[in-house]
């Protein structure tokens, strides 16, 4: 523990900690372009330069590289340190003109003009070794390096040649503070362009998310890249987010784990999937930023998204005209015959977003507006007054002019001819669409899929949120399209159901289970092998096969195979089965003749 | 028993299974699809419960035509396998019924889940119509005359 005086405050510093830190954490402002916590201190810059005073005497030190020594004074602004801070930023104005950064700076010391002649004045660079020491010291990845000495001095890889040690992570043009660093995209690698997609490798799926936690994202995290690039020999690159994590909360050996549970009860809540518009080549997406599905616009607007919720196209400026289309890839036998519910309530509110935070004219085209649910139609009237021009027709195409406008064409069904605008952002409402493996899914829960593809549940009116295998409820968007009022009702529907199932406290089943004659069986252990729920076990004892009636589900494949006719299924016997099929084609008064006893004809079976 | 040529209205029973068939001929119903009245449902669990003899039983009774039909496989069938246990029967029915003299296209068997509707609407009207081409099949009176 070192006490010192910055610009006459006591202030108290830590072991090991430099001049630099204190004065920060003591709110005292230090210029500085060269240093970054996260890096070990360089003191190429001289920036910080401050004046100390030691045992009387008057030094000038640059404060990232001094320790903060016990008993030291140390002045920040005193007349010899702004004369050489002037100096300093004198020479960086004559090597770099042209860099804001520095500009800033050097007119906050009254620098103005370069005091030297100026050699480049495209020149950036001020050879303060962010670069090197981020490549070296954080991504370990050692591409960057000092070459040639003097004025000839400069940064780059081996031989400035293109090295394959680079992993085009980006990190040294994010820590280069006068944005010397370009990255140039060879070709799409793991950053594809997504004008809307994540930002960085780790980050919060949503500003909803629950919990709202970040993830990291392996195939684009720094040091998860170099572990896999190196087979773990560089196994400790990066990990910033882990050092400043206050929390201590970044965990890089968290994997996905497989958790097995006994449970009674199982709800399905695998939701939906945006449709994919590029299945549809007229609407022409991923030819233009500018057109863009509903959930990317959802991006886009969020307060949390890349523009901080401002409607911008791709150029960065506020759209002029927005067109809306609704229904793509639903109520269209070319996608999905159904109708997904919710575009059209998002779609108007999108719309609505659209005129409220930007003068954009909003061009909404839709068949039909299906406007169902509590205060839906009201706020329909509500955008209706908002001055959206609604179009009735679907928006048929969209075409990409040259310009980089967009032209989308559609029929305008109340008009009775075709129309076009030109608009500068289409926002395609997708549908929604069960999930791509909810194959898998079903027949991992014995669950059957409607039509559309979603989940079958077990009647339409009456069991809506039950399935046909016991124990197993739907809930939400897996069943079909529904909005969020709806699934929260349906949610809470499967989640007290499957609550009545588990406080019964005992299982009900069926009782269509098959039985025995232990009479007949002439243990032959034909059933054994056919029962699905291995219900029939074989008595040695008493040379039977019985029935566990807890395990039988009562399917009577057992019954019809069985040769010696010594099993019954409860509710279908083989007496029951016979007396419906007369029943279809004895009349009433008709003469039965005589019955051919069944054992005799069940020869034939199996 | 029924008249010949175009009046004729051909019997047919369905053996349909709970889960997948019969529900997908509930939803007909209910949908009001269009479909002749000819079929008579029986329903059971599982097609694995159709014991060959309820086919015979039906020919006997005085059925034209039947009709057999569950899960799709793989995977579909409500009990895991029972839909498998149909497919390894049924080939054996249709030899069976061929040395009975009875024609093979009287008899159908396959899959149509529950999401299939109008495939079962359609499997009516088009068997319906395939066993009427064939005519009345009175196997029982054969049966007898030949007793």
């Amino acid at each position: 523990m070192a006490t010192l005086i910055i610009n006459g405050q006591e202030v108290h510093a830590e072991d090991g900690q430099t001049i630099l830190e204190v004065a920060k954490a003591n709110g005292i402002e230090i210029p500085t372009l060269c240093y970054h916590p996260l890096l070990e201190p360089y003191g190429a810059c001289r920036l910080c330069t401050v004046e100390i005073i030691r045992r009387g005497w008057s030094q000038l030190e640059t404060s990232c590289t001094y320790p903060a020594r016990d008993g030291i004074e140390v002045k920040t602004n005193s007349p010899p340190v702004i004369e050489a801070r002037k100096a300093i930023l004198g020479l960086f104005l004559s090597r770099c003109p042209n860099v804001p950064v520095i500009q800033d700076l050097a007119r906050q010391y009254g620098v103005t003009e370069p005091p030297f002649p100026v050699k480049d004045p495209e020149e950036k660079c001020i050879l303060c070794g962010m670069c090197v020491r981020t490549c070296h010291e954080l991504v370990k990845a050692d591409v960057l390096n000092f070459s040639e000495a003097g004025p000839e001095r400069k940064v780059g890889p081996a031989f400035l040649e293109k090295t394959r040690q680079c992993i085009g992570c980006g990190a040294c043009t994010i820590m280069c503070p006068t944005g010397a660093i370009e990255i140039v995209m060879e070709r799409d690698a793991v950053y594809k362009e997504k004008p809307l997609g994540p930002t960085s490798a780790i980050w919060v799926p949503s500003m909803q998310a629950v919990p709202r936690v970040p993830v990291i994202d392996t195939d684009a995290c720094i040091r998860f890249r170099q572990s896999d690039r190196t087979e773990g020999e560089i196994a400790d690159a990066c990990g910033v987010c882990q050092m400043i994590c206050e929390a201590d909360a970044v965990n890089f050996d968290q994997e996905d784990e497989v958790i097995e549970l006994d449970v009674g009860a199982i709800v399905v809540a695998t939701g939906f999937e945006m449709w994919d518009p590029g299945q549809l080549s007229q609407y022409s997406y991923g030819e233009s930023p500018n057109i863009i599905t509903g959930m990317e616009f959802e991006r886009l607007s969020n307060a949390g998204g890349l523009t901080g919720g401002e409607i911008l196209t791709a150029a960065g400026k506020k759209p002029e005209r927005v067109a809306i289309i609704h229904c793509v890839g639903s109520r269209d036998h070319n996608a999905h015959p159904y109708c997904s519910r919710i575009c059209c309530m998002y779609s108007l509110k999108q719309a609505h977003l659209v005129r409220d935070k930007t003068d954009a004219e909003v061009y909404d085209f839709y068949m039909d507006m299906r406007t169902v649910g509590k205060a839906y139609e009201e706020f329909y009237e509500r955008i209706q007054k908002e001055g959206v021009t609604f179009v009735r027709g679907r928006g048929a195409e969209v075409e990409v002019l040259p310009g980089g406008k967009l032209r989308v064409k559609g029929e305008d069904a109340n008009l009775g001819r075709m129309v076009h605008v030109d608009v500068d952002m289409v926002v395609l409402s997708t549908a929604i669409e069960a999930p791509h493996d909810a194959d898998r899914v079903g027949s991992l829960f014995g669950l059957s899929r409607s039509e559309d593809g979603f989940f079958a549940e077990a009647h339409p009116k009456l069991r809506p949120v039950e399935t046909n295998t016991e124990g197993v409820f739907l809930a939400g968007t897996a069943q079909g399209p529904k909005d969020v009022p709806d699934t929260v009702a349906h949610a809470g529907a499967a989640a007290s159901m499957a609550l009545a199932l588990l406080d019964r406290g005992e299982v009900v089943i069926s009782p269509q289970v098959a039985v025995v004659n232990e009479e007949l069986c002439s243990a032959c252990k034909t059933c054994i092998s056919l029962c699905p729920y291995t219900a029939i076990s074989f008595i040695e004892e008493d040379n039977v096969a019985r029935v566990n009636e807890a395990l039988c589900k009562g399917c009577g494949t057992c019954v019809a195979a069985c040769p010696a006719g010594a099993i019954q299924g409860r509710h279908f016997t083989t007496q029951q089965i016979m007396a419906q099929i007369e029943g279809l084609f004895r009349l009433p008064g008709k003469q039965v003749e005589a019955e051919v006893p069944v054992a005799e004809v069940e020869g034939a079976a199996s | 028993m029924n008249g010949n040529g175009a009046d004729f209205e051909p019997r047919i029973v369905g053996f349909l299974c709970n889960w997948c068939t019969y529900s997908a001929a509930d939803t007909a119903g209910v949908s009001r699809m269009e479909q002749p009245a000819n079929v008579d449902v029986v329903r059971v669990m599982c097609t694995g419960r159709v014991d060959p003899v309820f086919i015979l039983k039906a020919f006997r009774e005085g059925a034209d035509g039947v009709i057999v039909s569950g899960c799709h496989p793989p995977g579909d069938c409500h009990y895991d396998s029972g839909n498998y246990k149909t497919f390894r029967r049924m080939p054996l029915v249709e030899a069976l019924l061929q040395q009975y003299g009875i024609e093979k296209e009287r008899f159908h068997w396959g899959w149509i889940s529950g999401a299939e509707a109008p495939k079962w609407a359609q499997l009516v009207r088009d068997f319906t119509e395939q066993v009427r081409a064939l005519g009345p099949l009175n196997w029982q009176r054969q049966y007898e005359s030949k007793e």
